[in-house]
Protein backbone atom coordinates (compact mmCIF):
# COMPACT_ATOMS: atom_id res chain seq x y z
CA UNK A 1 0.00 0.00 0.00
CA UNK A 2 1.44 3.27 -1.03
CA UNK A 3 1.15 6.29 1.15
CA UNK A 4 1.65 9.82 0.00
CA UNK A 5 4.58 11.14 1.91
CA UNK A 6 5.35 14.31 0.03
CA UNK A 7 2.99 16.91 -1.31
CA UNK A 8 3.42 18.41 -4.71
CA UNK A 9 4.99 21.83 -4.12
CA UNK A 10 2.78 24.80 -4.96
CA UNK A 11 3.20 25.98 -8.49
CA UNK A 12 2.48 29.15 -10.35
CA UNK A 13 -0.76 29.10 -12.35
CA UNK A 14 -0.43 28.45 -16.06
CA UNK A 15 0.17 31.51 -18.15
CA UNK A 16 -2.91 33.21 -19.58
CA UNK A 17 -3.25 32.61 -23.29
CA UNK A 18 -2.26 35.65 -25.33
CA UNK A 19 -5.15 37.95 -26.24
CA UNK A 20 -6.13 37.35 -29.85
CA UNK A 21 -5.48 40.33 -32.09
CA UNK A 22 -8.99 40.84 -33.42
CA UNK A 23 -10.24 43.33 -35.97
CA UNK A 24 -11.98 45.35 -33.27
CA UNK A 25 -8.74 45.59 -31.31
CA UNK A 26 -6.98 46.74 -34.46
CA UNK A 27 -9.54 49.46 -35.14
CA UNK A 28 -9.70 50.43 -31.48
CA UNK A 29 -5.96 50.99 -31.44
CA UNK A 30 -6.14 53.00 -34.64
CA UNK A 31 -8.93 55.26 -33.35
CA UNK A 32 -7.22 55.74 -30.01
CA UNK A 33 -4.11 56.64 -31.98
CA UNK A 34 -6.09 59.20 -33.96
CA UNK A 35 -7.49 60.78 -30.79
CA UNK A 36 -4.04 60.78 -29.21
CA UNK A 37 -2.52 62.38 -32.31
CA UNK A 38 -5.28 65.01 -32.36
CA UNK A 39 -4.78 65.79 -28.67
CA UNK A 40 -1.03 66.10 -29.14
CA UNK A 41 -1.60 68.20 -32.26
CA UNK A 42 -3.97 70.57 -30.47
CA UNK A 43 -1.60 70.76 -27.52
CA UNK A 44 1.37 71.54 -29.78
CA UNK A 45 -0.73 74.11 -31.62
CA UNK A 46 -1.60 75.85 -28.36
CA UNK A 47 1.96 75.65 -27.01
CA UNK A 48 3.53 76.59 -30.34
CA UNK A 49 1.20 79.49 -30.97
CA UNK A 50 1.14 80.62 -27.34
CA UNK A 51 1.11 84.37 -27.20
CA UNK A 52 0.80 85.95 -23.74
CA UNK A 53 -0.21 89.23 -25.32
CA UNK A 54 -3.18 87.64 -27.09
CA UNK A 55 -4.09 85.79 -23.93
CA UNK A 56 -4.17 88.93 -21.81
CA UNK A 57 -6.08 90.79 -24.48
CA UNK A 58 -8.70 88.18 -25.37
CA UNK A 59 -8.83 86.14 -22.14
CA UNK A 60 -11.04 88.62 -20.24
CA UNK A 61 -13.33 89.06 -23.25
CA UNK A 62 -13.81 85.29 -23.36
CA UNK A 63 -14.84 85.38 -19.71
CA UNK A 64 -17.28 88.22 -20.30
CA UNK A 65 -18.65 86.30 -23.30
CA UNK A 66 -19.10 83.27 -21.06
CA UNK A 67 -21.01 85.48 -18.64
CA UNK A 68 -23.28 86.73 -21.43
CA UNK A 69 -23.96 83.18 -22.60
CA UNK A 70 -24.80 81.97 -19.10
CA UNK A 71 -27.00 84.98 -18.36
CA UNK A 72 -28.86 84.62 -21.65
CA UNK A 73 -29.46 80.91 -21.17
CA UNK A 74 -30.34 81.23 -17.50
CA UNK A 75 -32.80 84.07 -18.00
CA UNK A 76 -34.47 82.54 -21.04
CA UNK A 77 -34.83 79.11 -19.40
CA UNK A 78 -36.44 80.63 -16.30
CA UNK A 79 -38.73 82.99 -18.24
CA UNK A 80 -39.55 80.25 -20.73
CA UNK A 81 -40.42 77.97 -17.83
CA UNK A 82 -42.90 80.56 -16.56
CA UNK A 83 -44.53 80.88 -20.01
CA UNK A 84 -44.54 77.13 -20.52
CA UNK A 85 -46.91 76.59 -17.56
CA UNK A 86 -50.03 78.23 -19.06
CA UNK A 87 -48.97 76.90 -22.47
CA UNK A 88 -48.90 73.31 -21.24
CA UNK A 89 -52.30 73.74 -19.60
CA UNK A 90 -53.73 75.28 -22.75
CA UNK A 91 -52.35 72.32 -24.71
CA UNK A 92 -54.05 69.88 -22.32
CA UNK A 93 -57.29 71.83 -22.01
CA UNK A 94 -60.56 70.42 -23.31
CA UNK A 95 -61.38 73.69 -25.03
CA UNK A 96 -60.38 73.14 -28.68
CA UNK A 97 -59.54 76.81 -29.22
CA UNK A 98 -56.94 76.87 -26.46
CA UNK A 99 -55.49 73.50 -27.31
CA UNK A 100 -55.19 74.31 -31.04
CA UNK A 101 -53.63 77.70 -30.36
CA UNK A 102 -51.07 76.13 -28.05
CA UNK A 103 -50.47 73.34 -30.55
CA UNK A 104 -49.84 75.87 -33.32
CA UNK A 105 -47.43 77.80 -31.12
CA UNK A 106 -45.50 74.68 -30.18
CA UNK A 107 -45.48 73.39 -33.77
CA UNK A 108 -44.12 76.68 -35.08
CA UNK A 109 -41.34 77.02 -32.55
CA UNK A 110 -40.32 73.37 -32.70
CA UNK A 111 -40.59 73.10 -36.46
CA UNK A 112 -38.43 76.03 -37.51
CA UNK A 113 -34.75 76.65 -36.84
CA UNK A 114 -33.88 78.90 -33.91
CA UNK A 115 -31.72 80.97 -36.24
CA UNK A 116 -34.68 81.72 -38.51
CA UNK A 117 -36.80 82.72 -35.51
CA UNK A 118 -34.01 85.00 -34.32
CA UNK A 119 -33.78 86.66 -37.73
CA UNK A 120 -37.54 87.00 -37.85
CA UNK A 121 -37.54 88.84 -34.52
CA UNK A 122 -34.37 90.88 -34.92
CA UNK A 123 -34.44 91.86 -38.60
CA UNK A 124 -38.12 91.16 -39.31
CA UNK A 125 -39.59 93.17 -36.45
CA UNK A 126 -36.85 95.73 -37.02
CA UNK A 127 -38.47 96.59 -40.33
CA UNK A 128 -41.55 97.78 -38.40
CA UNK A 129 -39.50 100.36 -36.53
CA UNK A 130 -42.00 103.17 -37.19
CA UNK A 131 -44.90 101.23 -35.66
CA UNK A 132 -42.73 100.03 -32.79
CA UNK A 133 -41.62 103.59 -32.09
CA UNK A 134 -45.27 104.65 -32.07
CA UNK A 135 -46.05 101.99 -29.49
CA UNK A 136 -42.98 102.86 -27.45
CA UNK A 137 -41.44 99.42 -27.85
CA UNK A 138 -38.55 100.39 -30.06
CA UNK A 139 -36.01 100.62 -27.22
CA UNK A 140 -36.58 96.92 -26.62
CA UNK A 141 -36.36 95.63 -30.19
CA UNK A 142 -33.46 97.91 -31.10
CA UNK A 143 -31.08 95.88 -28.99
CA UNK A 144 -29.91 92.53 -30.35
CA UNK A 145 -29.56 91.17 -26.82
CA UNK A 146 -33.23 91.81 -26.03
CA UNK A 147 -34.30 90.21 -29.31
CA UNK A 148 -32.16 87.17 -28.58
CA UNK A 149 -33.62 86.90 -25.08
CA UNK A 150 -37.18 87.18 -26.42
CA UNK A 151 -36.61 84.60 -29.15
CA UNK A 152 -34.91 82.14 -26.82
CA UNK A 153 -37.61 82.56 -24.19
CA UNK A 154 -40.40 81.92 -26.69
CA UNK A 155 -38.51 78.99 -28.20
CA UNK A 156 -37.66 77.24 -24.96
CA UNK A 157 -41.21 77.88 -23.70
CA UNK A 158 -42.51 75.73 -26.56
CA UNK A 159 -40.08 72.90 -25.79
CA UNK A 160 -40.65 73.13 -22.03
CA UNK A 161 -44.42 73.11 -22.50
CA UNK A 162 -44.12 69.80 -24.36
CA UNK A 163 -41.84 68.40 -21.66
CA UNK A 164 -44.25 69.46 -18.94
CA UNK A 165 -47.27 68.13 -20.78
CA UNK A 166 -45.60 64.77 -21.38
CA UNK A 167 -44.59 64.55 -17.74
CA UNK A 168 -48.02 65.48 -16.37
CA UNK A 169 -49.73 63.03 -18.69
CA UNK A 170 -47.31 60.29 -17.66
CA UNK A 171 -48.64 60.38 -14.08
CA UNK A 172 -51.03 57.43 -13.85
CA UNK A 173 -54.79 58.01 -13.58
CA UNK A 174 -54.87 56.24 -10.26
CA UNK A 175 -52.96 59.11 -8.67
CA UNK A 176 -55.71 61.55 -9.65
CA UNK A 177 -58.33 59.15 -8.38
CA UNK A 178 -56.42 58.57 -5.16
CA UNK A 179 -56.25 62.31 -4.53
CA UNK A 180 -59.97 62.60 -5.27
CA UNK A 181 -60.73 59.74 -2.92
CA UNK A 182 -58.87 61.53 -0.14
CA UNK A 183 -61.10 64.53 -0.75
CA UNK A 184 -58.23 66.82 -1.76
CA UNK A 185 -59.24 69.93 -3.65
CA UNK A 186 -58.09 70.02 -7.29
CA UNK A 187 -55.40 72.62 -6.62
CA UNK A 188 -53.87 70.81 -3.67
CA UNK A 189 -54.04 67.52 -5.56
CA UNK A 190 -52.16 69.05 -8.46
CA UNK A 191 -49.41 70.72 -6.47
CA UNK A 192 -48.93 68.04 -3.80
CA UNK A 193 -49.63 64.84 -5.71
CA UNK A 194 -49.36 65.22 -9.48
CA UNK A 195 -46.65 67.84 -9.98
CA UNK A 196 -43.96 66.28 -7.73
CA UNK A 197 -44.24 63.00 -9.61
CA UNK A 198 -44.35 64.74 -12.98
CA UNK A 199 -41.26 66.81 -12.25
CA UNK A 200 -39.20 63.71 -11.54
CA UNK A 201 -40.15 62.39 -14.96
CA UNK A 202 -39.41 65.80 -16.49
CA UNK A 203 -36.02 66.18 -14.81
CA UNK A 204 -33.95 64.55 -17.51
CA UNK A 205 -35.68 66.28 -20.46
CA UNK A 206 -35.26 69.61 -18.65
CA UNK A 207 -31.53 68.96 -18.37
CA UNK A 208 -31.36 68.11 -22.06
CA UNK A 209 -33.26 71.28 -22.89
CA UNK A 210 -30.83 73.45 -20.90
CA UNK A 211 -27.89 71.79 -22.65
CA UNK A 212 -29.57 72.37 -26.02
CA UNK A 213 -30.11 76.01 -25.09
CA UNK A 214 -26.44 76.46 -24.14
CA UNK A 215 -25.43 74.97 -27.47
CA UNK A 216 -28.10 76.86 -29.37
CA UNK A 217 -27.16 80.17 -27.77
CA UNK A 218 -24.00 80.21 -29.91
CA UNK A 219 -26.06 81.51 -32.82
CA UNK A 220 -26.67 84.89 -31.18
CA UNK A 221 -23.14 85.70 -32.30
CA UNK A 222 -24.57 86.07 -35.81
CA UNK A 223 -26.83 88.95 -34.76
CA UNK A 224 -23.92 90.79 -33.10
CA UNK A 225 -24.43 89.76 -29.50
CA UNK A 226 -20.99 89.21 -27.99
CA UNK A 227 -21.53 85.99 -26.14
CA UNK A 228 -18.80 83.35 -25.93
CA UNK A 229 -19.17 82.55 -29.63
CA UNK A 230 -19.29 86.22 -30.56
CA UNK A 231 -16.10 86.97 -28.67
CA UNK A 232 -14.52 83.95 -30.34
CA UNK A 233 -15.47 85.19 -33.77
CA UNK A 234 -14.15 88.64 -32.94
CA UNK A 235 -10.86 87.21 -31.71
CA UNK A 236 -10.59 85.01 -34.81
CA UNK A 237 -11.35 87.82 -37.22
CA UNK A 238 -8.63 89.95 -35.64
CA UNK A 239 -5.88 87.36 -35.23
CA UNK A 240 -6.75 84.65 -37.79
CA UNK A 241 -5.58 82.26 -35.11
CA UNK A 242 -7.37 78.91 -35.21
CA UNK A 243 -6.79 78.54 -31.47
CA UNK A 244 -9.62 80.99 -30.85
CA UNK A 245 -12.12 78.29 -31.78
CA UNK A 246 -10.33 75.62 -29.77
CA UNK A 247 -10.57 77.69 -26.57
CA UNK A 248 -14.27 78.28 -27.19
CA UNK A 249 -14.77 74.55 -27.81
CA UNK A 250 -13.05 73.81 -24.51
CA UNK A 251 -15.26 76.24 -22.60
CA UNK A 252 -18.47 74.95 -24.19
CA UNK A 253 -17.47 71.35 -23.50
CA UNK A 254 -16.69 72.23 -19.91
CA UNK A 255 -20.10 73.89 -19.45
CA UNK A 256 -22.03 71.02 -21.00
CA UNK A 257 -20.13 68.29 -19.17
CA UNK A 258 -20.46 70.06 -15.81
CA UNK A 259 -24.19 70.46 -16.34
CA UNK A 260 -24.55 66.85 -17.47
CA UNK A 261 -22.77 65.55 -14.39
CA UNK A 262 -24.70 67.88 -12.11
CA UNK A 263 -27.92 66.58 -13.63
CA UNK A 264 -26.87 62.95 -13.23
CA UNK A 265 -26.13 63.62 -9.57
CA UNK A 266 -29.41 65.48 -9.14
CA UNK A 267 -31.36 62.65 -10.66
CA UNK A 268 -29.64 60.07 -8.46
CA UNK A 269 -30.37 62.19 -5.40
CA UNK A 270 -34.00 62.98 -6.21
CA UNK A 271 -34.99 59.44 -7.15
CA UNK A 272 -33.32 57.69 -4.23
CA UNK A 273 -36.69 56.86 -2.69
CA UNK A 274 -37.66 55.00 -5.88
CA UNK A 275 -34.73 52.57 -5.67
CA UNK A 276 -35.47 49.01 -4.75
CA UNK B 1 -13.44 68.00 -54.82
CA UNK B 2 -15.54 71.13 -54.63
CA UNK B 3 -16.31 70.92 -58.33
CA UNK B 4 -17.69 67.45 -57.80
CA UNK B 5 -20.15 68.61 -55.17
CA UNK B 6 -21.20 71.62 -57.18
CA UNK B 7 -21.87 69.21 -60.01
CA UNK B 8 -24.04 67.08 -57.72
CA UNK B 9 -25.98 70.13 -56.55
CA UNK B 10 -26.45 71.24 -60.15
CA UNK B 11 -27.57 67.81 -61.33
CA UNK B 12 -30.08 67.46 -58.50
CA UNK B 13 -31.41 70.94 -59.05
CA UNK B 14 -31.74 70.30 -62.78
CA UNK B 15 -33.86 67.21 -62.17
CA UNK B 16 -35.95 68.86 -59.47
CA UNK B 17 -36.40 71.98 -61.61
CA UNK B 18 -38.78 70.02 -63.79
CA UNK B 19 -41.07 69.07 -60.91
CA UNK B 20 -40.35 72.18 -58.86
CA UNK B 21 -43.29 72.75 -56.49
CA UNK B 22 -42.41 76.41 -55.92
CA UNK B 23 -41.33 77.82 -59.26
CA UNK B 24 -42.09 75.06 -61.78
CA UNK B 25 -44.78 75.17 -64.43
CA UNK B 26 -47.46 74.62 -61.78
CA UNK B 27 -45.43 76.13 -58.92
CA UNK B 28 -47.04 77.92 -55.99
CA UNK B 29 -45.10 81.12 -56.60
CA UNK B 30 -46.11 81.13 -60.25
CA UNK B 31 -49.78 80.53 -59.52
CA UNK B 32 -50.40 82.82 -56.55
CA UNK B 33 -47.59 85.34 -56.41
CA UNK B 34 -47.13 86.32 -60.03
CA UNK B 35 -46.93 90.08 -59.65
CA UNK B 36 -45.37 90.29 -56.19
CA UNK B 37 -41.86 90.17 -54.78
CA UNK B 38 -42.10 86.40 -54.90
CA UNK B 39 -42.48 86.16 -58.67
CA UNK B 40 -40.14 83.79 -60.45
CA UNK B 41 -37.48 84.89 -62.87
CA UNK B 42 -35.93 88.34 -62.87
CA UNK B 43 -39.05 90.08 -61.58
CA UNK B 44 -38.95 88.65 -58.07
CA UNK B 45 -37.19 86.42 -55.58
CA UNK B 46 -39.26 83.28 -56.13
CA UNK B 47 -36.68 81.32 -58.11
CA UNK B 48 -33.82 82.26 -55.74
CA UNK B 49 -35.84 81.09 -52.75
CA UNK B 50 -36.88 77.93 -54.59
CA UNK B 51 -33.20 77.20 -55.23
CA UNK B 52 -32.48 77.74 -51.53
CA UNK B 53 -35.27 75.30 -50.67
CA UNK B 54 -33.62 72.69 -52.89
CA UNK B 55 -30.19 73.30 -51.39
CA UNK B 56 -31.53 72.92 -47.84
CA UNK B 57 -33.41 69.74 -48.72
CA UNK B 58 -30.49 68.22 -50.63
CA UNK B 59 -28.02 69.09 -47.86
CA UNK B 60 -30.19 67.33 -45.29
CA UNK B 61 -30.78 64.36 -47.59
CA UNK B 62 -27.09 64.09 -48.46
CA UNK B 63 -26.08 64.23 -44.79
CA UNK B 64 -28.54 61.58 -43.65
CA UNK B 65 -26.85 58.43 -45.10
CA UNK B 66 -23.40 59.62 -43.98
CA UNK B 67 -24.62 60.20 -40.45
CA UNK B 68 -26.66 56.99 -40.30
CA UNK B 69 -23.82 54.73 -41.44
CA UNK B 70 -21.27 56.43 -39.22
CA UNK B 71 -23.69 56.35 -36.29
CA UNK B 72 -24.34 52.64 -36.81
CA UNK B 73 -20.66 51.78 -36.67
CA UNK B 74 -20.11 54.03 -33.66
CA UNK B 75 -22.98 52.27 -31.90
CA UNK B 76 -21.35 48.93 -32.73
CA UNK B 77 -18.03 50.24 -31.39
CA UNK B 78 -19.71 51.33 -28.16
CA UNK B 79 -20.90 47.84 -27.36
CA UNK B 80 -17.70 46.14 -28.45
CA UNK B 81 -15.75 44.02 -25.97
CA UNK B 82 -12.61 45.90 -26.88
CA UNK B 83 -11.88 48.62 -24.36
CA UNK B 84 -9.99 50.98 -26.66
CA UNK B 85 -12.76 50.90 -29.26
CA UNK B 86 -15.41 51.69 -26.63
CA UNK B 87 -13.34 54.51 -25.21
CA UNK B 88 -12.65 56.14 -28.55
CA UNK B 89 -16.33 55.94 -29.55
CA UNK B 90 -17.33 57.51 -26.23
CA UNK B 91 -14.84 60.33 -26.69
CA UNK B 92 -16.37 60.98 -30.10
CA UNK B 93 -19.94 61.26 -28.81
CA UNK B 94 -19.01 63.30 -25.75
CA UNK B 95 -17.11 65.73 -27.93
CA UNK B 96 -19.66 66.25 -30.67
CA UNK B 97 -22.74 66.20 -28.47
CA UNK B 98 -21.15 68.78 -26.22
CA UNK B 99 -20.05 71.29 -28.84
CA UNK B 100 -22.51 73.79 -30.32
CA UNK B 101 -23.34 72.88 -33.91
CA UNK B 102 -22.25 76.32 -35.07
CA UNK B 103 -18.85 75.88 -33.46
CA UNK B 104 -18.48 72.41 -34.97
CA UNK B 105 -19.27 73.91 -38.34
CA UNK B 106 -16.64 76.63 -37.94
CA UNK B 107 -14.07 74.17 -36.65
CA UNK B 108 -14.69 71.84 -39.58
CA UNK B 109 -14.82 74.66 -42.13
CA UNK B 110 -11.67 76.50 -41.06
CA UNK B 111 -9.91 73.37 -39.82
CA UNK B 112 -10.43 71.60 -43.14
CA UNK B 113 -9.24 74.70 -44.91
CA UNK B 114 -6.01 74.79 -42.88
CA UNK B 115 -5.55 71.04 -43.28
CA UNK B 116 -6.05 71.05 -47.03
CA UNK B 117 -3.92 74.15 -47.39
CA UNK B 118 -1.03 72.52 -45.53
CA UNK B 119 -1.47 69.31 -47.49
CA UNK B 120 -1.47 71.20 -50.76
CA UNK B 121 1.58 73.18 -49.69
CA UNK B 122 3.36 69.93 -48.83
CA UNK B 123 2.53 68.61 -52.29
CA UNK B 124 3.95 71.75 -53.87
CA UNK B 125 0.73 73.65 -54.60
CA UNK B 126 0.91 77.15 -53.21
CA UNK B 127 -2.46 78.65 -54.17
CA UNK B 128 -5.32 79.39 -51.84
CA UNK B 129 -7.70 76.52 -51.18
CA UNK B 130 -11.39 77.13 -50.69
CA UNK B 131 -13.48 74.42 -49.10
CA UNK B 132 -16.93 73.99 -50.58
CA UNK B 133 -19.57 75.16 -48.09
CA UNK B 134 -21.88 72.29 -49.01
CA UNK B 135 -19.13 69.75 -48.32
CA UNK B 136 -18.10 71.39 -45.03
CA UNK B 137 -21.74 71.56 -43.95
CA UNK B 138 -22.24 67.93 -44.86
CA UNK B 139 -19.23 66.86 -42.80
CA UNK B 140 -20.09 69.00 -39.78
CA UNK B 141 -23.78 68.09 -39.71
CA UNK B 142 -22.95 64.45 -40.45
CA UNK B 143 -20.54 64.33 -37.52
CA UNK B 144 -23.11 65.83 -35.14
CA UNK B 145 -25.87 63.60 -36.51
CA UNK B 146 -23.74 60.46 -36.18
CA UNK B 147 -22.91 61.28 -32.57
CA UNK B 148 -26.60 61.54 -31.64
CA UNK B 149 -27.54 58.65 -33.92
CA UNK B 150 -25.10 56.32 -32.20
CA UNK B 151 -26.84 56.97 -28.87
CA UNK B 152 -30.27 56.26 -30.35
CA UNK B 153 -29.05 53.08 -32.03
CA UNK B 154 -27.21 51.98 -28.89
CA UNK B 155 -30.39 52.12 -26.83
CA UNK B 156 -32.21 50.32 -29.66
CA UNK B 157 -29.53 47.60 -29.64
CA UNK B 158 -30.10 47.17 -25.91
CA UNK B 159 -33.80 46.59 -26.56
CA UNK B 160 -33.05 43.52 -28.69
CA UNK B 161 -32.77 40.39 -26.55
CA UNK B 162 -29.66 38.22 -26.65
CA UNK B 163 -31.79 35.29 -27.73
CA UNK B 164 -32.24 36.87 -31.15
CA UNK B 165 -28.51 36.71 -31.80
CA UNK B 166 -28.32 33.19 -30.39
CA UNK B 167 -31.19 32.08 -32.60
CA UNK B 168 -29.33 33.44 -35.60
CA UNK B 169 -26.16 31.57 -34.68
CA UNK B 170 -28.19 28.42 -34.01
CA UNK B 171 -29.51 28.64 -37.56
CA UNK B 172 -25.92 28.64 -38.75
CA UNK B 173 -25.84 32.27 -39.86
CA UNK B 174 -22.54 34.02 -39.36
CA UNK B 175 -22.25 37.32 -37.55
CA UNK B 176 -22.82 39.61 -40.50
CA UNK B 177 -25.91 37.82 -41.74
CA UNK B 178 -27.37 37.59 -38.23
CA UNK B 179 -26.97 41.34 -38.00
CA UNK B 180 -28.45 41.98 -41.42
CA UNK B 181 -31.32 39.49 -41.48
CA UNK B 182 -32.39 39.28 -37.84
CA UNK B 183 -31.15 42.21 -35.77
CA UNK B 184 -31.29 45.11 -38.22
CA UNK B 185 -35.01 44.85 -39.13
CA UNK B 186 -35.95 44.90 -35.46
CA UNK B 187 -33.42 47.63 -34.75
CA UNK B 188 -34.99 49.93 -37.34
CA UNK B 189 -38.42 49.44 -35.83
CA UNK B 190 -37.21 50.31 -32.33
CA UNK B 191 -34.99 53.21 -33.38
CA UNK B 192 -37.36 54.85 -35.84
CA UNK B 193 -39.02 57.38 -33.49
CA UNK B 194 -35.63 58.52 -32.20
CA UNK B 195 -34.23 58.75 -35.71
CA UNK B 196 -37.27 60.82 -36.72
CA UNK B 197 -36.45 63.36 -34.01
CA UNK B 198 -32.83 63.44 -35.14
CA UNK B 199 -33.90 64.05 -38.72
CA UNK B 200 -35.99 67.04 -37.62
CA UNK B 201 -32.99 68.38 -35.68
CA UNK B 202 -30.80 67.88 -38.74
CA UNK B 203 -33.28 69.74 -40.92
CA UNK B 204 -33.21 72.68 -38.54
CA UNK B 205 -29.43 72.61 -38.21
CA UNK B 206 -29.01 73.03 -41.96
CA UNK B 207 -30.00 76.68 -41.45
CA UNK B 208 -26.62 77.19 -39.75
CA UNK B 209 -24.75 76.41 -42.95
CA UNK B 210 -26.04 79.70 -44.39
CA UNK B 211 -23.52 81.37 -42.07
CA UNK B 212 -20.58 80.00 -44.06
CA UNK B 213 -22.15 81.07 -47.32
CA UNK B 214 -24.20 78.16 -48.62
CA UNK B 215 -27.18 79.56 -50.58
CA UNK B 216 -29.85 77.75 -48.56
CA UNK B 217 -33.34 78.97 -47.63
CA UNK B 218 -32.16 81.31 -44.92
CA UNK B 219 -29.36 82.88 -46.93
CA UNK B 220 -31.50 83.42 -50.01
CA UNK B 221 -34.36 84.95 -48.03
CA UNK B 222 -31.81 87.01 -46.11
CA UNK B 223 -30.39 88.44 -49.32
CA UNK B 224 -33.91 89.17 -50.55
CA UNK B 225 -34.76 90.81 -47.21
CA UNK B 226 -31.71 93.05 -47.35
CA UNK B 227 -32.33 94.13 -50.92
CA UNK B 228 -36.08 94.71 -50.69
CA UNK B 229 -36.20 95.89 -47.02
CA UNK B 230 -39.14 93.55 -46.50
CA UNK B 231 -37.35 91.56 -43.82
CA UNK B 232 -40.41 90.33 -41.95
CA UNK B 233 -42.13 88.99 -45.04
CA UNK B 234 -39.09 87.11 -46.29
CA UNK B 235 -38.06 85.63 -42.94
CA UNK B 236 -41.68 84.59 -42.39
CA UNK B 237 -41.47 82.78 -45.74
CA UNK B 238 -38.24 81.11 -44.57
CA UNK B 239 -40.04 79.92 -41.43
CA UNK B 240 -42.95 78.71 -43.52
CA UNK B 241 -40.68 76.76 -45.86
CA UNK B 242 -38.97 75.07 -42.92
CA UNK B 243 -42.41 74.21 -41.52
CA UNK B 244 -43.33 72.71 -44.88
CA UNK B 245 -40.16 70.60 -44.82
CA UNK B 246 -40.94 69.49 -41.26
CA UNK B 247 -44.52 68.64 -42.20
CA UNK B 248 -43.47 66.70 -45.31
CA UNK B 249 -40.90 64.71 -43.37
CA UNK B 250 -43.42 63.91 -40.64
CA UNK B 251 -45.66 62.47 -43.37
CA UNK B 252 -42.78 60.42 -44.77
CA UNK B 253 -41.81 59.22 -41.31
CA UNK B 254 -45.30 58.10 -40.41
CA UNK B 255 -45.39 56.17 -43.71
CA UNK B 256 -42.04 54.52 -42.91
CA UNK B 257 -43.23 53.75 -39.39
CA UNK B 258 -46.32 52.10 -40.80
CA UNK B 259 -44.14 50.07 -43.14
CA UNK B 260 -41.78 49.02 -40.35
CA UNK B 261 -44.69 47.95 -38.15
CA UNK B 262 -46.60 46.14 -40.88
CA UNK B 263 -46.00 42.79 -39.23
CA UNK B 264 -47.42 44.01 -35.92
CA UNK B 265 -50.70 45.20 -37.37
CA UNK B 266 -52.10 41.74 -37.87
CA UNK B 267 -51.64 40.80 -34.24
Amino acid sequence: MSVVTTLIPPQAPPEAPPKPFTASRFFGNIFMGVWLALTVGVFLMIVGGWDPEKFTRYGPSYLSGLGVTLLLVGLSVVLGGLISLPLAFARMSKNPVFSWLAYGYVYFFRGTPLLTQLFLVYYGLGSFSAELKAWGLWWFFRDAWNCALLTFTLNTAAYQAEILRGAIESVPRGQHEGADALGLPKKVAFFKVILPQALIVALRPYGNEIILMIKGSAIVAIVTVFDLMGETRRAFSRTFDYQAYLWAALLYLLMVELLRNLWAWLELRLTRHLKR
Amino acid sequence: MSGFFTAIVEAVSAILGIIDPLCGPIGIFNLFAGGTLLACGNAGWGDEIAFGFLVTASLAIATLPVGLVAGFFIALAKQSEEKSLRLSANIYTTLFRGLPELLTLFIVYYGLQILVQNLAAALGYGGAVEINAFFAGMIALGVVFSAYCSEVLLSAFKAIPRGQYEAGYALGLHHGRTMRLIVLPQLIRVALPGLGNLWMALLKDTALVSVIGLPDILRQTGVAARVTKEAFQFYAIACLLFLVLAFLSSLVFSAIEGWAKRSEVAR
